[in-house]
């Protein structure tokens, strides 16, 4: 297993382009090239549009010798979960029950996205619908873990996440009901941000569950994150500065009950030795409680499966063949919810919001671990967690979903690896995205551990 | 409708329709209801307070 030592950062490609070290074309090529070598035993892609991409990189070139800059994100090869609408292509949501879909116009994020420059490489594998987080069940198959091909880069953005860190494309945009996002990106070394929300448009995106969806990014660094976030948001706003390279000071809430009680033994140590560093910075962490965690996974459960079997119930009808067996099992489960039961899941809302939001309370952000286990084994329905077999997606979900839930804005950063090289990475919460992005820059050289000794 | 009673007709609908692999997943939504139903913030026609409230009947 080899790691990468670094991935290149989106901004920093940008300016490579800008100083004429590189050019969109090259570094499109590049990426092209590792889809080419790599893919087939990844399965990161469901759909790999290169011709467009290389006439889309050679017009970013075209466009910057001209002076025309569109941003940090011109001429930046992405990959798109294919959950996103890209006008001319079909959005499979990795499911047969899609054949013959095509889109007739972009998704909001994704004319974002190509009205700042960006060149997408293609449409990225993904859980069925969106609704796991192994990304095993997919009608085009599972993707494999770019760093081991027997585990799981997670999911549902498992291709997204596999894309950006086999250096397939610089970043990718994916979605977040659960923990999609912040799952994979844990699980591959990455950045992945649910923003608050509905600050980003979820129009031209196949629901899962209409309350809980985000869309966000995954990519190399928190700057890239923002960088992104930019140009995809309604309004991402600029509040909540923290002076750069600053640290002292910022105060951080540790949710330890619930959140650190099932936790595999080598991610709590590295959560541990990353609260170790920040306190060392400086920073203030401090134990909160989040006096309803014990029933965040029924409150998700009924609200996830029943919106979900919403959108699902006429396809579940007339083509239930078309779905895989555990997809279609979980949908039709959401098929039984009451709805005294799926009301008493709102009211539950409402309070882990206040909790969420109590917690928060004169602090910078709440700190957690992203994912309670290192990637998992494909073909495991279960993983063994301080000593006892837990089910992988509650294992999985445990640490994400709350803020699915309440909408507060979350990101992963990685925080350090297992013996065997596996990531490990943790999460940052907070109630304003933008405010959230500038609070995970600052601490993002000490969460990854490279932060110089007196920088604080 | 109790969280057992619903459980035992889910069950009866889900295997008339011919879904037995769906009982893991009706047993883990039982599960669920019943701990909202347990939870502290839920009003009660009575008044009562969700702590004063008695159990509900345990999931199976």
């Amino acid at each position: 297993m080899t790691a990468p030592a670094s991935l290149p950062a989106l901004v920093d490609l940008a300016r490579a382009i800008r100083a004429g070290d590189t050019s969109s074309e090259a570094v499109t090529e590049r990426c092209l090239a590792v889809i080419r070598d790599r893919d087939p035993a990844i399965n990161a892609f469901i759909a790999v549009t290169a011709d467009a991409a290389r006439e889309a990189a050679r017009a970013a070139d075209r466009e910057l010798a001209s002076g025309h800059d569109r941003g940090p994100l011109h001429g930046i090869p992405f990959s798109i979960k294919d959950l996103l609408d890209i006008a001319g292509l079909p959005t499979t949501a990795a499911s047969h029950v899609r054949r013959g879909h095509m889109a007739t116009d972009d998704a909001p994020v994704v004319a974002r996205l190509r009205a700042a420059g960006a060149v997408f490489v293609g449409k990225t594998n993904l859980h069925e619908f969106a609704l796991g987080t192994t990304n095993e069940e997919s009608a085009y198959g599972p993707v494999h873990h770019p760093l081991d091909a027997t585990r799981s880069p997670g999911g549902s953005s498992g291709g997204s996440a596999a894309s950006v860190l086999a250096g397939m494309a610089v970043a990718s945009i994916g979605t977040d009901t659960g923990g999609s996002i912040r799952i994979p990106a844990a699980a591959c070394g990455l950045v992945g941000l649910k923003p608050v929300f509905r600050e980003v448009p979820t129009q031209g995106v196949v629901p899962l569950s209409s309350s809980l969806d985000h869309v966000g990014p995954l990519c190399a660094t928190v700057a890239d994150a923002a960088a992104i976030f930019q140009v995809i948001a309604d309004a991402p706003g600029r509040e909540g500065s923290v002076p750069s390279g600053t640290v002292r000071g910022l105060r951080l809430g540790v949710p330890r009950t619930y959140f650190l009680d099932l936790l595999d033994d080598e991610v709590a140590r590295a959560f541990d030795e990353t609260c170790a560093r920040l306190a060392d910075a400086g920073v203030i962490l401090d134990d909160v409680v989040i006096p309803h965690a014990a029933n965040i996974a029924a409150i998700y459960l009924h609200l996830a499966l029943t919106e979900a079997a919403a959108f699902h119930s006429r396809t579940l009808e007339t083509q239930p063949d078309d779905y895989t067996r555990t997809v279609r099992v979980r949908l039709e489960a959401g098929r039984y919810v009451l709805a005294e039961d799926y009301i008493r899941a709102l009211r539950g809302r409402d309070v882990l919001r206040r909790d969420v939001t109590a917690a928060l309370e004169g602090r910078d952000a709440l700190l957690l671990p992203a994912l309670a286990v290192p990637a998992t084994t494909l073909g495991s329905a279960t993983v063994r967690v301080s000593g006892v077999d837990e089910p992988v997606r509650n294992v999985t979900l445990r640490l994400t979903q709350l803020f699915n839930i309440t909408g507060h804005a979350a990101i992963t950063v990685p925080c350090g690896s297992t013996g065997t090289g596996l990531p490990i990475g943790a999460q940052l919460a907070g109630p304003s995205t933008a405010a959230l992005l500038r609070v995970s820059a600052a601490l993002e050289p000490w969460i990854r551990g490279h932060a110089a000794a007196g920088r604080a | 409708m109790t969280p057992d009673d619903w459980l035992e007709s889910a069950r009866a609908d889900a295997g008339r329709r011919g879904l037995p692999d769906l009982r893991a997943a009706l047993d883990g939504l039982a599960r669920a209801a019943g701990l909202l139903r347990a939870a502290d913030w839920n009003e009660d026609a009575s008044g009562a307070a969700g702590a004063d409230r008695g159990a509900p009947p345990p999931a199976r």
